[in-house]
């Protein structure tokens, strides 16, 4: 594989490129596995999380992976930072490089940052998220939870349920898994669905979208969609949408479930669920320390090509 | 090196080993990836037949713990590690195929000492070429072959590359 | 002082003539058959054509001159072979008192470059509620009315404005987008934009906007008509097929409406986008392909008949902002003509003279103006250009403060080597002996 500079998403990716990153996941998670949790690939190499957009869970588990394998961390916090008085984007990314950081794990409520910075950085730039765009390591670890437990994900089918329109992890999702042969579903309300999602077969047919499904994804809710009117009702939402146990009976025995979090008890998802035999939210989160792990690695190792 | 003398080489290791150890009790091998893993296999089963314990066998990359990650490739592969067993206060024996400058010993150390405590480390190389950057040494040797930095030793094994001997070559 | 300009080809509104020996003397085209002058030039190779004539450029002055400014603004005109250049009123404050009017004349009557005409706002602040006072604006020199920027939301401002503006012989003009279907729409609403995650600004805003723009123009019509006064609705940057559409029936039912359409909507489409480069934001957005084909058959047809150039400059950082917060807007004035040039005359056959009446016939006659002919006796607002020689748009050179451009690196023909304003040099290309 060519040596991989940035992750910003999966454009022009190859299968075999996908095989080969969750392949190293998969080693580093025996990294996890062992009494000291850290090895010293990445000695002396700086990482930077500059988070525009608040995040605890993918900010901490970046930071943590980046620790696991050695490497210093600055983080970057908004409020209070130079941007909220009016400092652009770009020379707050610019002030940062000039401490010369190996890696800038940037994650924004703005489409197309992580291009921008990748254009304007001398370092890696790993995308933790831009706008409602992209969110490619939600994807890895999502992908290496299925195969986990399914092996394979050729034919696999695999519902995503929610506001699809406005989520990043769906986007991800449709244009990696069908990479390693799955068949994606998204299903959803109509205010709540893409004109076209890409690698992806739209429906508002709940029941269509889970029927025999392998693993069902379920999106958060954002109560902002109350907001701009692209949702009118919550109620009816959770009436027609919700993932109930009753609901899974539609997929698969034993189908999967998983959620990127942070979770909406009783609102997308039965509060009981979380917890039951279906769930591998907990798996998901372990998984997201190895990707990312895996991902730092094969960003910062290695010769130039 | 012909593949008799290799079968021998690792039949004289073997009694070493267990001499140097006092027997053959507790006793556990860990091969460096790629063809320390079935030199460390073959030790085993040597060891098992004359003393009646099959020592345990773990496989240990290095490739996380190295020194020149970025040199060596554009993408250098992690490889497994699996060391079943605990490996606390057992005497173990590193087991690679050549000892040459002594940074991969170096990173196995270091990779070993991370995993647990060992109550000592002894180190057994097919071929030792030569030419130390590091102050390590092998406790067991099966063949002392001395190089130039021109020449290239290949070690060849039965499992790996579909036959046994070792090959010297120019650059 | 005299100039010739020799064996040039001439071409006009009206057609292609042929070579000739144009003498240009007091301001004025004396002869096009040569005779005595204080200076030649060669224009054997070149083409001599009335110069261009922006209806619709930001000059962002005052309060903005950090972008652009009169001097500036003026300079880049005429190297983009304007000799006139109607500056919006979008300012800060905006253009809207007769004395911002007669302040800015007086500003620019000291600058070199193109000549500054001024659209002043339609209504206080542009906020679409109290109209501005179209007489008295018109008597301080004000050429057009404008609320650019920002469509008219309420219909009836729209259309009271219109029938004052027409008593004071004053053209309107609207930048037509349904401000809540356009929401908060940053690139072309369809399947690029779903499959990006960037909002999307729907066509059926613009065509929203225009019907309804349309039907106001009727009502105005109707009122007008006794009292003898001429209304004119000019719609700015007509950007989707549908809206060239609906002005095609608008002129079949014989309401007096202008259409423009700006080089940027001509040649670039929403596939930009794929670099996630603010450069490529403007309002209303690039399109689709099959868009710019409607456009360019209603700029042959007539359809639309005035190109402007929407020349809107910001600051480098401005546009090197993230995609949200960078905004909209992109220069252009420097490079349309070639631009132009080279992707519809050069690559498509579109006929030069009908692209010349669409940027200088046009703009004029949609402002109430008399074309510009290449004949003995009228004003010498001339610009000639090479057709041949190929150049790369070089935003270092640029004379605009903007010096970046969607366009960098593209090779062009056409580049104006002279433009006159009334016989005044108001640009000589290097390369012109």
């Amino acid at each position: 594989m060519a040596a991989l500079k940035h992750l910003l998403d999966f454009e022009g990716w190859r299968r075999s490129e996908v095989e080969s990153l969750l392949e190293t996941a998969r080693l580093m998670e025996e990294v996890l596995e062992r009494p000291m949790k850290k090895v010293p690939a990445l000695k002396g190499f700086t990482i930077a999380t500059v988070f525009f957009e608040p995040s605890t869970r993918t900010k901490t588990s970046f930071e943590l992976a980046a620790k696991r394998m050695s490497a210093d961390v600055v983080s970057f916090a908004v409020s209070g930072s130079s941007l909220s008085k009016g400092e652009s984007y770009k020379d707050t990314l610019l002030t940062l490089q000039a401490m010369v950081l190996d890696a800038y794990v940037i994650r924004s409520p703005v489409a197309g940052m992580a291009h921008q910075a990748a254009g304007w950085l001398r370092g890696s730039v790993i995308n933790a998220g831009d706008g409602r765009r992209a969110h490619p390591t939600q994807a890895l670890l999502d992908a290496y939870t299925l195969l986990d437990e399914l092996s394979q994900l050729e034919g696999k089918k695999i519902a995503i349920v929610g506001d699809i329109a406005h989520s990043r992890v769906a986007r991800s999702n449709a244009e990696l898994l069908p990479l390693l042969g799955a068949d994606v579903w998204a299903a959803g309300p109509v205010g709540l669905l893409p004109e076209v999602l890409k690698g992806a077969r739209l429906t508002s047919n709940l029941a269509e979208a889970l029927s025999d499904a392998d693993a069902v994804m379920v999106l958060r809710l954002q109560k902002e969609r109350m907001q701009d009117g692209s949702l009118p009702s919550i109620r009816e939402y959770i009436s027609e949408y919700q993932i109930t146990a009753e609901r899974m009976n539609l997929a698969r025995p034993g189908a999967l479930l998983l959620h990127p979090g942070p979770m909406n008890r009783d609102l997308e998802l039965a509060g009981t669920l979380a917890e039951g035999s279906h769930s591998r939210v907990e798996r998901q989160v372990r998984a997201g320390e190895a990707v990312r792990m895996a991902v730092l690695y094969h960003l910062l190792v290695g010769r130039a090509a | 090196m012909e593949a008799a003398e290799i079968e021998r080489a690792l039949r004289r290791i073997a009694h070493e080993i267990v001499e140097k150890n006092k027997g053959a009790e507790e006793l556990a091998l860990v091969g460096v990836h790629t063809r320390g893993i079935p030199l460390a296999e073959r030790l085993s089963s040597l060891i098992e037949r004359f003393e009646g314990v099959r020592p345990a066998v773990g496989v240990l990359d290095i490739t996380l713990y190295r020194d020149d990650l970025s040199e060596i490739a554009v993408q250098p592969k992690v490889r497994e590690t699996r060391i079943p067993f605990d490996i606390t206060n057992k005497p173990l024996v590193l087991v690679d195929d050549v000892l040459y400058t002594g940074r991969t010993a170096r990173a196995a150390l270091d990779a070993l000492v991370d995993l647990g405590r060992p109550q000592r480390i002894y180190f057994a190389v097919l071929v030792d070429r030569g030419h130390r950057e590091l102050p390590i040494r092998a406790d067991f040797v099966g063949k002392n072959l001395p190089t130039s930095r021109q020449e290239v030793v290949k070690v060849k094994l039965n499992e790996v590359d579909g036959e046994d001997g070792v090959e010297l070559w120019q650059r | 002082m005299s100039l010739l300009i020799k064996n040039a080809l001439l071409v006009d509104g009206a057609g292609e003539h042929g070579r000739g020996d144009v003498l240009i003397n007091n301001g004025k085209i004396a002869s096009l058959s040569g005779g005595e002058a204080a200076t030649t030039i060669d224009g054997s190779g070149f083409v001599l054509t009335p110069a261009l004539f922006d209806p619709h450029s930001h000059l962002r002055s005052p309060g903005q001159e950090v972008k652009e400014d009169l001097r500036s603004g003026l300079l880049a005109a005429a190297k983009g072979g304007y000799a006139a250049v109607v500056a919006m009123p979008n300012t800060e404050p905006a253009i809207q008192r007769p004395e911002d009017v007669r302040g800015l004349y007086q500003q620019a009557s000291r600058l070199d470059g193109a000549r500054l005409l001024l659209a002043a706002a339609l209504t206080e602040e542009q906020q679409g509620r109290r109209l501005t006072p179209a007489g008295l604006l018109r008597q301080a020199g004000a050429v057009l009315l404008s609320d650019d920027g920002r469509s008219n939301d309420d219909a009836g401002v729209l259309a009271r404005g219109l029938l004052y503006a027409a008593a004071a012989s004053l053209t309107v003009a609207v930048h037509a987008e349904d401000t809540s279907l356009r929401g908060e729409g940053l690139m072309n609403d369809g399947a690029l934009s779903a499959q990006l995650g960037i909002p999307g600004n729907p066509a059926e805003a613009e065509a929203a906007r225009i019907a309804r723009d349309l039907e106001v123009l009727r009502w105005a019509v109707r009122k007008a008509a006794p009292l003898g006064h001429q209304v004119r609705l000019y719609v700015q940057h007509v950007s989707s097929k549908r809206g060239a559409e609906l002005i095609e029936m608008a002129h079949a039912d014989k309401l007096p409406v202008y259409a423009e359409v700006t080089p940027h909507h001509l040649t670039l489409t929403a596939e930009n986008w794929r670099s996630f480069d603010p450069v490529f934001k403007v309002a209303p957005p690039l399109r689709e392909p099959e868009d710019v084909d409607a456009l360019l058959r209603a700029l042959e047809s007539g359809v639309i008949s005035s190109i402007g150039s929407d020349h809107a400059p910001h600051t480098r950082a401005e546009k090197e902002r993230d995609l949200q917060n960078a905004p909209f807007g992109i220069p252009n004035i420097e490079v349309a003509f070639p631009l132009l040039f080279s992707e519809l005359v050069d690559k498509r056959g579109f006929p030069l003279a009908k692209l010349i009446a669409r940027m200088s016939d046009g703009p004029r006659e949609a402002l109430g103006m008399k074309e510009i002919r290449l004949r003995v006796g009228e004003v010498a607002d001339l610009m000639l250009f090479d057709p041949g020689a190929s150049r790369s748009v070089d935003p270092a050179t640029f004379l605009s403060k903007a010096r970046y451009s969607p366009w960098q690196g593209w090779r062009l023909k056409g580049w104006p080597l002279l433009t006159l304003l009334a016989g005044k040099e108001v640009w000589r290309d290097a390369a012109l002996a």
